[in-house]
């Protein structure tokens, strides 16, 4: 059966790190990364499959760094 | 551990649902991080592009933060001298009246130094939309303490707290520029949430298109956070702001078409 899934693609090198995404996101897909970037930021990752494409981490990340993706996949 | 996780099979351009404007230039921003000026920035930007007017609009930007803005924003921009953002506009919307005109402008600039700017701009009716950031502070120059600083808040400049008795009052200067008759439209937004974000940029959409038909000045405020300003990590000043910014500046429309919204009343603790 066709699902709808969602697919985020994160900016890491103009990632800050501000976590503000991770409280926005409703099924607690973003989590941040041990490593750092190249400015010493831990930046977002995506840790689980939940992600809807809801864009709720896009719209509130204040740099921009996130690009939303929505596709059927089968499953 | 990221690979786990990729779908190739997503992730393809045309499934793309949301990614950063391309009015908004590719650079990093300079912000700090968690801030509201990026959300802000991008809200604008997306309105323009979704208006599809980005060549027809000037913004101006004062002095502070905001003044960072024409490094991002893709349009045409001007400085201004420090909180008179709203003089500049008048004179450009008057010469260009067929031009998109808005301000961008923060709370020390738009409250403190460019308070006889904003009023009588607002007075006279100026056709133009004024984006006002508030977050409580003076943030570019290390949090000092602004007209709009809460009472008890603590700032570089008042260390144990704001003291209404010898430092003055907070400045709710919408709530003062709502009652000049040459306002059309009011309002009071914050970004930090994805609901939030959702109407500021339905308020920005709504300010930019009643400047085609010369009503007066739209006057958007954000409440906005300032972590850098306020000692604090981006997740724990959005709380505080909730608890602390939103009882005093309490978010909705204010004026709309013309005519003050009617409000319930809020008990402010002092």
């Amino acid at each position: 059966m066709a699902k709808i899934k969602g697919d985020i693609l994160v900016n890491v090198e103009r990632c800050k790190g501000c976590e503000v995404c991770i409280a926005s996101c409703p099924f607690s897909v973003i989590a941040m990364s041990k490593e750092v970037n190249g400015k010493g930021y831990h930046f977002a990752i995506k840790v689980n499959n939940d992600c809807t494409g809801c864009m709720n981490c896009a719209i509130v990340c204040p740099d921009g760094v996130i690009t939303v993706y929505r596709g059927k996949v089968s499953e | 551990m990221e690979e786990t996780f990729v779908k190739t099979d997503i992730r393809k351009d045309e499934n793309i649902v949301y990614k950063r404007t391309d009015l908004l230039v590719d650079r990093p921003l300079s912000y700090c991080p968690g801030c509201g000026h990026g959300v802000v920035h991008r809200m604008l930007m997306e309105t323009l592009e979704e208006m599809d007017i980005q060549d027809k609009t000037i913004g101006v930007s004062p002095v502070g933060c905001s003044v960072l803005a024409y490094d991002f924003m893709n349009i045409d921009m001007l400085g201004a001298a420090h909180g008179r953002a709203p003089a500049l506009a008048t004179a450009i919307k008057r010469l260009w009246p067929d031009k998109f005109v808005f301000t961008y402008q923060g709370d020390g600039d738009l409250a403190a130094i460019g308070t006889a700017e904003t009023i009588h701009a607002c007075n006279r009716g100026e056709n133009f939309t004024i984006i006002f950031i508030n977050n409580g502070i003076y943030g570019m120059t290390g949090g000092q303490m602004a007209p709009t600083t809460l009472p008890g808040m603590r700032s570089s400049t008042s260390p144990y707290g704001r003291d209404v008795q010898t430092m003055g009052h907070p400045l709710k200067i919408t709530e003062l520029i709502a009652n000049l008759p040459g306002v059309y439209y009011v309002t009071r937004q914050a970004v930090h949430t994805p609901s939030h974000v959702r109407k500021t940029k339905k308020a920005i959409r709504k300010a930019l298109e009643q400047q085609k038909e010369n009503k007066g000045v739209a006057f958007i405020e954000v409440v906005s956070n300032c972590n850098s300003g306020w000692k604090m990590t981006p997740v724990q000043s959005n709380k505080w702001m909730e608890e602390n910014m939103f009882p005093f500046y309490p978010l909705g429309d204010i004026k709309v078409d013309g005519k003050l919204v009617e409000k319930k009343e809020v008990v402010v603790k002092e």
